[in-house]
């Protein structure tokens, strides 16, 4: 059975695939190989110098792009023959055709000609709605059968959108467009919804960086597979001239954007400071500004930019950083990505180590530390890690030549007694910087090593492990595909046999990622190695001939436990804790939203409802389906299949309509409430009446930009907004003509009837909402929509049902039912377990902000069950019973002999 | 059922079986050159022996006998004898013209056959895959060492050219267009882009589940570096051609079913679509002449039909009906890769 990966994800391609996997932080897109960006390549370009424009992509990918940028729009320049023959260029070298191509153009010849060169998956940079739908749909389609990824600019006829509403109404446009009318994938959508500098001194700029943070937010969860991107530079325009602050700017500005969900960008990687590196009253200042923290932060910040200007910053720190111990100094080079110093350093840390191993293992080994976390907190980016390594290799270069020279290649005569360790790094992974030092290690320790390098095919490493006889194969990689990749060689080992032990390391190799996922596929040795240090006694023991057996018997034995207790842990391990769900909710611009007040507040009961009118709300597709017709109405009526019979069946019933109206069989009654209410955390207090609901929050862990969801975010946090209830059923009278076709043992009457009472009831929980919304809460007065629009929920709020997948708690349905009195009025009553009697009834809430929508709940931890209970004033067994579908862990019951 | 529904329902039961090499089949015949001269061809100024496609319109009986051979031994799809049939690799032999004829009569003849066979046995029905070969030039290598700028041909150049062919094999009664031998994805790309214009033009949905003629892609790994000519990875060929609802993505040609597998794995794991493969009966020798038998074929096959990596098998060059009869044998006994879906996805 194939697991296909990656479904739900943006793929690109240039000569290699770039997907775009949760793990994938950032990408960065090169911008130097723009005309307008930068006047270098300009020049080279209309000098006809495509040679060394070509050495300008080199760069670009060699400092760690992802996607590389092509402009060619200048007013110099036929703009479409030199988009063909510089794309025709790169695609003849493949060190820059290993990346995909984003083609910049505001022409859309240009575009074109562009997509005519690429091979792989590009991305089209940019098309908007700027003269107007036809042409936005013409170019989409367009793009869509060239196979590219697009770029879409907040943009309209009216204009670039400038502010929060405006990004956001564009962008829902242009993603509707391209989604339901032209088919566009929604993973391969862009949004660029326009970066603007901050601290301008003009109020209107003020709100630039947060309203895009929080446009941003809104796309990644309100536009599903939809990505964000921009130019990063253009927030700190009005700091021209000041680097350290426009530096500063970029990295803090970056940072947040990342967290708001902002996925690729065009970014300078020598215009950005390490966040973690801005001076804190620098970061306070910028931050001050990109947040709008108050109003005179602008001009803070530009009076501080004086003083970083005039002490000129930066050159009076580098000179200070060269008074700090030799490892201080090593770390700062190694995180500055500084390489002036690092042979010095390196030389200076050997004579006071006395050991070229203690160094790599201490100063160089703590700095690269550093510099993973804070690449792994989002504070530094790949091109600044790509600079950290090429220090780190420099300096391990140095060293080795004063490493013990046991064994190497010249003992031939000692050949036999030397064991062979063969390393390389897998397959789609070029990280081999850990490998490296592990290589020069485990030499200091008598091992010849053969090392294959990167990129390494499972079937190489198998033949060279073969040919060479190796005692063991150590296998490494950086990059998280490069997991996959290792189960892959150590399987293939297993196919062809071999029984050389197997050890694994780099960043992203885990003990237990070795334990569940490669050990078991693999029956010789595999071991875990965390780093360069604990590689050689391992190395030893899994090849000595006294310890090998053991130590693989008590290996696999760790590993096999290590499996166990995974297995239990497993679904626990992807929670979010309650107070992380919490610190995560749906985010929603409450500062231009004002609750609209409900017309009739209240209860109104409806005694009579006109079964006339209900029927043409009726749903018709789960008709269908309950009779076990599968196929969405009216064209299961045409279906090959089951089309004859669907309309049998649909004559049938609206014939039994008619009785039902005719006859009156049913009656239809209803019962709405409209409450001022106050948000208590996850609680909905309704002050007037005394009563709350209480709400549950998604406690799964949720990728960037996406939220832990609960009902209750739908509600104003500090100012008094409304929620609504209503109960509605359509089987008042059902009971005697049930028991009419029962008697005469006429099932399919008997089904049809409760089937259509059923319908009627879900018709007359449509019917409310619509008066719900149109005249007693009255916050969509102007809609207007027919039955096929309202199946597909394409009006404002929604109505959720208590023990429905957003709010599961059945007993929440009491609360409801007694603050409507719905027994009292409409006489449906509740069952023990909640369940509504008779069953052709329907109740919920209403939540009437625009954003509200439907959503699962999903698992939750023991922390919210027990603050749920303690909300509720019940005990944690007994909220443990009610929401035991909802449980990611197994409660321990007390079992009380009677 | 229409025939694309027949096709679908077909594909979720079993291993669909392709036929085998048509090139292999025809040098049996030791043809020569009034074999290929129809009677308008009789004074055509260039020599034509060697263009199998024109046999088509002039010796019909060999390309019937030679798909009934194939549908004879088991085979579900068998290709339409139109691997040149564009007007870029029939400019070679001055016959341009012929391009939409060549089309229009292969899928028609291959038609007739599948057909008859199709009435021989009701429970095994048969369907013809119109053939879009990659034509002899590429759009993102060049030819010429000292200009690597320069092209041999453009992508307009190369849709225009596959419309026409994609054209002619509908009109022909095609069920199924395969492009295949793709060993430069720009080209692969030109064909897909006329593909869409030519349904969009007859108002065809694109995706067969909505009644749209199916698509199959094969693609080719050239050598062991696992790349095609023009330096995709499979992964990065398969995202590069994803952009339409396939009914099927594969491999063929260059390599032996051995050296095939690790790519079919990558397909097998990253493709939303069905995978084929149809290698080549191994490697060829020094003489250019492939000669893994039957068996031997079909044992390499079986590693990774049992790991269930495959919807659709069959041959390529040096193929044989023994080698397709073989390889349904060994097919038959093991289900289809089935398609799972790891959702991720929010809510």
């Amino acid at each position: 059975m194939s697991k296909i990966k990656n479904i739900d994800v943006m793929k690109l391609s240039g000569l290699e695939p770039l997907v775009f996997t949760p793990e994938i932080n950032f990408v960065n897109i090169g911008e130097r190989t723009n005309v307008t960006g930068s006047k270098k390549f300009a020049r080279l370009i209309l000098n006809g110098q495509y040679d060394e424009a070509l050495d300008v992509a080199l760069e670009q990918v060699r400092g760690g792009a992802q996607v590389l940028d092509v402009c060619m729009d200048e007013g110099m320049l036929d703009g479409v023959a030199a988009m063909q023959k510089y794309l025709n260029l790169i695609a003849s070298e493949p060190e820059i055709s290993r990346i995909p191509i984003m083609i910049d153009s505001s022409r859309w010849e240009i575009i074109l000609a562009g997509l005519k060169c690429i091979q792989g998956k590009g991305i089209v940079n940019s098309i908007s709605l700027k003269n107007g739908e036809a042409e936005f749909i013409h170019q989409a389609k367009t793009i869509k059968k060239f196979g590219a990824a697009v770029v879409v600019m907040a943009f309209d006829e009216v204009g670039q959108a400038d502010t929060y509403q405006r990004r956001i109404d564009i962008c829902k446009r242009s993603y509707d467009i391209l989604v339901q009318q032209v088919k566009f994938n929604p993973q391969d959508i862009i949004f660029d919804p326009n970066i603007f500098p901050v601290a301008t001194g003009m109020d209107e700029h003020r709100k630039n960086a947060l309203d895009f943070f929080h446009a941003t937010q809104w796309i990644k969860q309100n536009l599903p597979g939809a990505k964000v991107s921009g130019g990063v530079s253009n927030v700190s325009f009005s700091f021209r001239g000041n680097n350290p602050v426009r530096e500063a700017m970029h990295a803090a500005f970056l940072y947040h954007a990342i967290k708001h969900g902002m996925d690729m960008g065009i970014v300078n990687p020598t215009m950005l400071e390490v966040y973690d590196d801005i001076p804190k009253d620098l970061l306070q200042k910028v931050e001050d500004v990109l947040f709008d923290r108050h109003d005179s932060a602008t001009e803070d910040l530009l009076e501080f930019a004086e003083t970083v200007k005039a002490s000129d910053k930066k050159e009076a720190a580098a000179e200070l950083w060269r008074e700090e111990p030799v490892a201080n100094r090593i770390e700062h080079a190694l995180v500055k990505g500084i390489i002036d110093y690092i042979i010095e350093d390196t030389e200076a840390a050997r004579i006071e180590l006395k050991n070229p191993l203690k160094v790599i293992e201490g100063p160089l080994m703590d700095g690269m530390n550093v510099v993973g976390d804070l690449f792994g907190e989002g504070k530094m980016f790949l091109p600044q890690v790509v600079k950290s390594a090429r220090v780190m290799k420099k300096a391990v270069a140095y060293l080795e030549p004063f490493m013990p020279k046991v064994g190497d290649v010249d003992y031939n005569e000692e050949q036999c007694s030397i064991k062979k360790i063969l390393l390389a790094t897998v397959k789609g992974d070029v990280h081999d910087i850990g490998k490296n030092i592990v290589g020069v290690v485990l030499a200091c320790n008598s091992y010849q090593i053969i090392d294959l390098g990167v990129m390494v095919d499972a079937q190489k490493i198998i033949d060279e492990a073969v040919k060479n006889k190796v005692d063991i194969i150590g296998l490494s990689g950086l990059i998280t595909p490069s997991l996959d990749e290792m189960v892959h060689v150590a399987a293939e080992m297993e196919r062809q046999g071999l029984q050389i032990p197997l050890l694994i390391g780099g960043a992203t190799t885990s003990r237990i990622h070795t334990a569940v996922k490669i050990d078991p596929v693999y029956s010789g040795t595999v071991i875990h190695v965390t780093d360069a240090s604990k590689s050689v006694p391992i190395a030893g023991e899994s090849i000595s001939e006294e310890t090998k057996e053991a130590y693989h018997k008590q290996i696999k034995e760790t590993y096999r436990q290590l499996r166990i207790e995974h297995e239990a842990k497993q679904q626990v391990k992807q929670m979010a804790t309650y107070e992380e769900a919490k610190a995560n909710p749906v985010f929603i611009d409450w500062e231009h939203y004002q609750p609209v007040v409900p017309s009739q507040l209240g209860t109104t009961v409806l005694e009579d409802l006109d079964l006339n009118i209900l029927r043409q709300y009726i749903d018709w597709t789960p008709f269908f389906s309950t009779w076990m017709l599968s196929g969405k109405y009216p064209k299961i009526l045409q279906d090959e299949v089951v089309g004859q019979e669907a309309q049998r069946l649909f004559k049938e019933a609206n014939d039994m309509l008619d009785q039902i109206i005719a006859e009156k069989w049913l009656q239809a009654k209803a019962v709405v409430g409209l409450f001022p209410v106050d948000r208590v955390e996850d609680d909905l207090v309704l002050p007037d009446q005394g009563v709350s609901f209480h709400f549950l929050r998604q406690q799964g862990k949720k990728g960037k930009g996406v939220p832990n969801r609960s009902l209750a975010d739908y509600i104003h946090p500090d100012q008094t907004d409304y929620l609504g209830g209503f109960a509605v059923t359509a089987g008042w009278g059902i009971e005697s003509k049930l028991k009419e076709f029962q008697d005469k043992g006429d099932d399919y009457n008997d089904i049809m009837l409760k089937a259509l009472a059923d319908r009627l009831a879900e018709a007359g929980a449509e019917y409310l909402h619509e008066l719900v919304r149109k005249q007693l809460w009255g916050y969509a007065q102007d809609e207007n929509l027919d039955n096929d629009a309202l199946i597909k929920e394409t009006y404002t709020g929604i109505r959720p049902a208590p023990g429905y997948p957003a709010c599961p708690e059945h007993s929440e349905k009491r609360t409801l039912f007694d603050l409507l009195q719905v027994e009292e009025s409409i006489g449906i009553t509740l069952t023990d377990s909640f369940a509504m009697y008779p069953t052709s009834s329907v109740s919920g809430f209403y939540f009437g902000h625009p954003e509200s929508k439907y959503f699962g709940l999903g698992k939750i931890g023991e922390d919210q069950v027990k603050d749920y209970a303690r909300r509720k004033g019940i005990s944690q067994e007994q909220a443990e019973k009610w929401l035991s579908p909802n449980l990611a862990y197994s409660p321990s019951f007390n079992i009380q002999e009677p | 059922m229409n025939r694309t529904e027949l096709l679908l329902s077909q594909s979720h039961k079993r291993i669909l079986i392709l036929d085998g090499a048509m090139g292999t089949m025809i040098q049996r015949y030791k043809l020569t050159e009034e074999d290929f001269r129809t009677p308008e061809l009789r004074n055509h100024p260039k020599p034509l022996k060697g263009n199998n496609d024109l046999l088509s319109l002039s010796r019909p009986d060999i390309i019937k006998a030679i798909h009934a051979a194939y549908l004879e031994v088991g085979a579900d799809i068998i290709e339409t004898n139109t691997f040149s049939g564009t007007t870029i690799a029939q400019a070679d032999y001055g016959l341009e013209h012929l391009a939409y004829q060549i089309n229009y009569e292969s899928a028609k003849l291959a038609k007739e056959v599948a057909l008859e066979y199709s009435e021989k046995t009701p429970e095994q029905p048969r369907f013809v895959a119109g053939a879009v070969g990659p034509t002899n030039r590429t759009a993102s290598i060049s030819p010429d060492v000292n200009d690597p700028g320069y092209r041999a041909v453009t992508f307009d150049e190369l849709s225009v050219a596959y419309k026409q062919q994609v054209e002619g094999l509908l009109d022909g009664g095609a069920d199924i267009i395969l492009v295949e031998t793709i060993f430069d994805t720009l080209n692969a790309k030109a064909a897909i882009y006329a593909i869409q214009e030519v349904f969009e033009e007859k108002g065809l949905p694109l995706d067969p589940k909505e009644g749209g003629i199916p698509v199959m892609i094969s693609g080719t790994i050239t050598d062991a570096s696992g790349r095609t000519l023009s330096g995709q990875t499979t992964e990065a060929f398969l995202i590069s051609v994803s952009h339409i609802p396939l009914f099927s993505v594969g491999l063929n040609c260059a390599l032996g079913a051995k050296e095939l597998r690790p790519y079919l794995k990558v397909l097998s794991e990253n493709a939303p679509f069905n995978v084929s493969a149809y290698p080549n009966a191994g490697l060829p020798n020094e003489f250019g002449q492939y000669d893994q038998d039957a068996a031997e074929m079909s044992g390499q096959v079986e590693e990774f039909l049992k790991d269930g990596l495959i919807n659709i098998l069959g041959g390529c060059c040096g193929t044989t009906p023994d080698h397709i009869a073989a390889l349904a044998k060994t097919a038959a006994k093991y289900s289809p890769r089935k398609l799972e879906f790891v959702n991720d996805s929010d809510e």
